[in-house]
């Protein structure tokens, strides 16, 4: 009984770390978004846009490496996907998070389970689709 | 349009987009999508990519709030997101070789049986008979803490549910949505899995999922960071808003005036796509 009850805190505690990831996740890259699009706004204000149709050519960062060289140049729109990239690795961040749990509990079956859903995740970052 | 009209009003909309999406249950996605499409002219290949971006904004403001309350299954929620993640990448392969009508047609569908299953009196199927072998060798079974106790749960069906989750995946991939309301079918009709616990996991594999389409998605240049900013921002608003305001406001008939825009929505849609007026 007195084993399960530690146990059950333990989870406590991972849960309230899980939360803070979260919540900072999310903060953090809506922040470096709204930064980037003040910046963004300030400089294209009056400029027209249209998005009928769909030109992949001419998207500018449209991957990380893309993204970081734009950082350097203090680009609006490259801040914005800088923090659309946060924002996407999130949820990833909890899947290593929850790796390293059933790490801790030993529970290595989970720990594969985990390894097999984050290959699969880095494999959408490599895979090159045809447009 | 210009620059910043564009934005207020993308801005705007995503926030009703999170607030609404928040109060009903239903995601963020089935509205940027048609507000984008319909109401701006936005290509859909644009507006599916602005669309996921708001699936993981939702998801993880939401897990954020829900995590606290320590009712996530964190294994169900890992192991079906092997069928959920592969199965996205399956769904956003897909999208590259059919036409985009087709794509806005398949969207109106999920938009009207999405807005159906809102409306659907929801049935808690939950039990305790540990009868699933697999569900005993994954571990899926569990317990949630109650005001008497911990209360204990069995899942059933691991392979139908698994086999759901992957339907689910596919059309979050193609569509750019969160596909909550297959995964509600997955996880409350077919394994059996009590409210307490699969509202939260299947946010936590929403979330989880829509990162991996995302990333395609990027590669693929459909995430356009001008729509992407006044959509990240709003969504993330309202939906912060919408669960505070939850707390305290019953939603029943909010629900069905919703479920009534979200018909009309999905019956243009589906005549947008049927007659290529895009």
């Amino acid at each position: 009984m007195s084993r399960q009850i530690k146990h059950y805190l333990g989870d406590k505690d991972v849960q309230i770390i899980l939360g803070t990831l979260l919540r900072v996740g999310v903060i953090v890259s809506t922040s470096v978004v709204l930064l980037g699009g003040i910046i963004f706004l300030m400089n294209h204000t009056h400029q027209s846009i249209s998005y009928a149709d769909f030109k992949p050519e001419e998207a500018k960062f449209s991957s990380v490496a893309e993204i970081f060289k734009g950082l350097k140049t203090i680009d609006g729109l490259a801040i914005i996907q800088f923090g659309v990239l946060l924002l996407i690795f999130t949820p990833i961040a909890r899947v290593v998070f929850s790796i390293f749990s059933f790490l801790m509990e030993k529970d290595y079956m989970y720990v594969l389970i985990g390894i097999i859903v984050l290959c699969v995740i880095i494999t959408s970052l490599y895979l090159d689709v045809a447009h | 349009m210009s620059v910043l009209l564009f934005t207020i009003i993308v801005l705007v909309g995503a926030f009703l987009a999170g607030l609404l999406g928040s109060l009903t249950g239903l995601g963020g996605g089935v509205i940027i999508i048609p507000l984008l499409t319909l109401g701006l002219g936005v290509d859909i290949h644009y507006a599916i990519g602005a669309s996921i971006i708001s699936v993981i904004a939702t998801s993880s403001g939401s897990a954020a709030a829900y995590v606290k309350e320590g009712i996530t299954n964190v294994r169900i929620g890992m192991f079906l997101e092997i069928a959920t993640t592969a199965s996205a990448i399956v769904g956003v392969i897909i999208a590259t070789y059919i036409k985009a009508d087709y794509i806005i047609v398949i969207f109106g569908f999920i938009l009207l049986f999405s807005a159906f299953m809102m409306l659907r009196k929801k049935v808690d199927h939950s039990n305790n008979e540990k009868t699933s072998i697999l569900a005993n060798y994954f571990k899926l079974n569990g317990s949630y803490p109650t005001e008497s106790g911990p209360k204990q749960y069995a899942v059933h069906h691991v392979v139908g549910g698994f086999a759901m989750m992957f339907i689910a995946g596919t059309l979050s991939g193609l569509l750019g949505i969160g596909s909550g309301a297959l995964k509600v079918i997955g996880m409350d009709n077919i394994m059996k899995i009590p409210f307490k616990v699969s509202t939260t996991t299947s946010n936590f594999m929403i979330g989880v999922t829509a990162s991996a389409s995302a990333l395609v998605y990027l590669h693929k240049g459909q995430i356009d960071p001008a729509i992407a900013m006044p959509v990240t921002i709003g969504v993330i608003t309202g939906a912060t808003i919408g669960a505070k305001i939850l707390i305290r406001t019953k939603t029943d008939k909010l629900k069905v005036i919703f479920a009534i825009v979200v018909t009309f929505l999905a019956l243009q849609m589906i005549y947008k796509g049927l007659t290529g007026a895009a």
